[in-house]
């Protein structure tokens, strides 16, 4: 029996086999076998997650639906005006022009004035008109100002353009105007674009972390380590598999919401190398939060304290340009913000391909610089 | 004859205490040998230095003629190291394990089948893992240890938390793999598990091998005395007492028990007195070993 307690420097008797090698040639090589079995065992770890599929999948989806359905007559609403007594120059429009009118202003009749500035008080009108002479005398309310504007420039073009066809010239000069946004402007335009934006940063934060911390808490990290597997065979078959759903929650969240009425603009395509360099920044999250936290619950709590507040400050559950301003600057510093404002700018806003460009730079440096502070963090064991 | 573990004075400190103090040992190719102590002895610490997981303050391991730390990828796929019962992948059958930790050694896919046979899991192969009894997932995390066809075997406490069922059930595997020509090296704070499976023991406590060999030998070099009882009305206190060789009797209310160090003319004795009704002859086990090692101090 060779159990010499203390001997600490006596030489090893194993003749001739080399009992040390040189640090080259020691990492294992990529093994593509390695990266296959990981990544399908990751994948069907994640079709299998009925949680993870719904809140990946879902909810995002839900959004999608009820934003999609029930506000479905997007732009603000009609101006309401009445007109009291006789307001001959309104009332006898040629038809055309009457119809202009009545796409952004509805005309109420039949009300005395007093009732009429009554409602107009209590804002339930937006402007009361009478007619003296050829005088056009126009109330408006202060409570609604938007609405007060919309009609004084309504009435004003209205009362110009009557000038111009009572002198029985013809205009010099003609505005014709059209929207460069989808003419519909419905909600389902907005919703989609900010949807993709978060259900994808959920899906691959909420991924990375969990893996993270339930694989070093059970130990199957360890497992992988007594395994003749590289590092980069674990890493690129996780970043696959998250890269993968990130995609097919694209073409279902843009499938359903075409189905609602989602109208693709130009370079729509776009959205693909969006989504892609937009999940790596939310892994480069995930990594972080699976590196400092050391309980799953602890990586979700962490996942959602991010991920949730990003989403409303980047515009993924509001329209960004109804939020107060300081939001929006928020937004422009958050890699949500970037996707969701690169998304919108390619998918329904009609820009060009070099919209996205900014965006994915801006989500894979921030990706870079995130992982980099995770592996400051990372352990393959708990300590 | 080159051995196929070699452990010299391997020492780990954790916050400046000897967790691993000085432990020298060899295994042999073939042998099944045991880490057998109290949690908390070092056993675990002392295997993943082994292993290559951590790394030795002081002393040296040499596994299959190499050096385990650091990490070193060529003996990998010679070693096979059973981890807790949950080191599976999330929500796969125990077939879906097998392939998939097969694959990372680049192992034929036959092996799957037969190690889900080995460990009679076949008729489970469509479980998850989540959803297996604590017996079955532990021959599932040996099956996956084993599924590169390994020459080195570690188990870390492999029947904690099992019924007696299955920890039988275990031995029986845990005996025909190293039947199969394979080193295994078991951890374990079970003296029955240790003296049945093992052809060689280590006792360790608080760091420190206490004493080292075959478990019949420890067992006999603690010159403790047998007991032999045999129901109290076949024997009479007084006649027990005068039997060549009897150091000592007493009576209970059911049997009288005799103390020898000498068994063989007690026995012979009370055969010629026709007294051998409700006999029991209780010999020292590694439980003694142990206790007289350690001593009888409660630990928590």
């Amino acid at each position: 029996m060779s159990s010499v307690i203390g001997s600490e420097t006596s030489p090893t008797d194993t003749g001739d086999v080399p009992v040390t090698a040189t640090p080259e040639g020691r990492r294992p090589r990529f093994s593509s076998n390695a990266f296959r079995s990981l990544a399908v065992a990751m994948w069907k770890g994640f079709v299998r997650d009925r949680a993870a599929v719904f809140f990946t999948l879902f909810f995002p989806l839900f959004f999608i639906i009820i934003f999609g359905t029930v506000f479905t007559d997007g732009g603000t609403a009609k101006g309401k005006i009445a007109l009291v007594g006789d307001v001959s120059v309104i009332q006898q429009l040629p038809p055309d022009a009457k119809a202009a009118i009545d796409k952004t202003l509805e005309l109420k009749t039949g009300l005395t004035r007093d009732e009429a500035l009554h409602e107009l008080r209590k804002d339930d009108l937006d402007g009361v008109l009478e007619q003296h002479g050829n005088r056009l005398e126009l109330k408006v309310s202060n409570g609604d100002q938007v609405g007060a504007a919309t009609v004084q420039g309504v009435l004003g073009s209205v009362v110009d353009s009557t000038n111009i066809a009572v002198t029985g010239q013809q205009p010099r000069y003609t505005l014709s105007s059209s929207s460069v946004q989808d003419e519909s402007l419905k909600a389902i335009q907005y919703v989609t674009p900010g949807m993709i934006g978060y259900g994808i940063a959920v899906g691959a934060t909420f991924g990375a972390a969990t893996t993270l911390v339930e694989w070093r808490k059970r130990k199957v990290l360890r497992r992988l380590r007594l395994a003749p597997v590289p590092t980069s065979s674990i890493v690129t078959s996780r970043v696959a598999v998250s890269l993968a759903i990130a995609l097919f929650q694209l073409a279902v969240f843009v499938g359903v919401g075409m189905v609602l009425g989602l109208r693709l603009t130009g370079s729509w395509y776009m959205a693909v190398p969006l989504t892609l360099c937009g999940t790596l920044a939310f892994l480069s999250i995930g990594l972080f939060c699976g590196s400092v936290a050391t309980s799953s619950e602890a990586a979700v709590g962490m996942a959602n304290l991010i991920t949730l507040p990003m989403g409303f400050l980047s515009g993924a559950f509001i329209p960004l340009e109804a939020a107060p301003g300081w939001i929006q600057a928020i937004a422009k510093v958050l890699p949500m913000g970037w996707l969701v404002q690169g998304l919108k700018d390619t998918m329904v806003r009609g820009e060009g391909p070099a919209a996205a460009i900014l965006p994915m730079l801006l989500t894979l440096g921030f990706a870079a610089v995130v992982t980099l502070i995770a592996t400051r963090f990372f352990s393959w064991e708990d300590s | 004859m080159t051995d196929t573990i070699e452990v010299q004075g391997l020492v780990k400190r954790y916050a400046g205490k000897a967790v691993v103090d000085d432990v020298s040992f060899t295994v042999r190719e073939g042998e099944f040998f045991g880490l057998l102590g109290p949690n908390g002895a070092g056993k675990t610490t002392t295997l993943e230095m082994i292993e290559g997981l951590r790394r030795p303050d002081a002393g040296s391991v040499v596994l299959l003629g190499e050096a385990p730390w650091p990490r070193n990828p060529r003996l990998l796929p010679r070693i096979g190291v059973q981890l807790q019962a949950t080191a599976f992948f999330d929500r796969l059958t125990a077939r879906e394990q097998l392939s998939t930790f097969g694959s990372l050694y680049d192992a034929p896919a036959g092996r799957v089948d037969e190690m889900l046979e080995l460990v009679g899991l076949a008729d489970k192969a469509g479980t998850q893992a989540e959803k297996l009894s604590g017996g079955q997932s532990q021959r599932l995390s040996i099956a996956c240890a084993l599924v590169h066809d390994p020459d080195v075997v570690f188990l870390d406490e492999p029947t904690a938390a099992l019924d007696p069922q299955a920890r039988r059930n275990l031995w029986d595997l845990l005996r025909e793999i190293n039947g199969r020509g394979k080193t295994v090296v078991l951890t374990t704070h079970y003296m029955d598990e240790a003296e049945i499976l093992c052809d060689r023991v280590a006792i360790i406590d608080e760091g420190r091998i206490l004493r080292m060999g075959p478990p019949a030998d420890l067992v006999r070099g603690l010159s403790a005395p047998t007991r032999i009882s045999v129901e109290r009305a076949a024997l009479g206190l007084d006649d027990a007492r005068s039997l060549p060789g009897a150091e000592s009797a007493e009576q209970d209310a059911t049997s009288t028990v005799i103390t020898s160090r000498t068994p063989a003319p007690v026995l012979a004795a009370l055969a010629e007195r026709d007294a051998l009704a409700g006999l029991q002859v209780r010999g020292a086990t590694l439980e003694d070993v142990f206790l007289e090692l350690t001593g009888r101090a409660y630990r928590a």
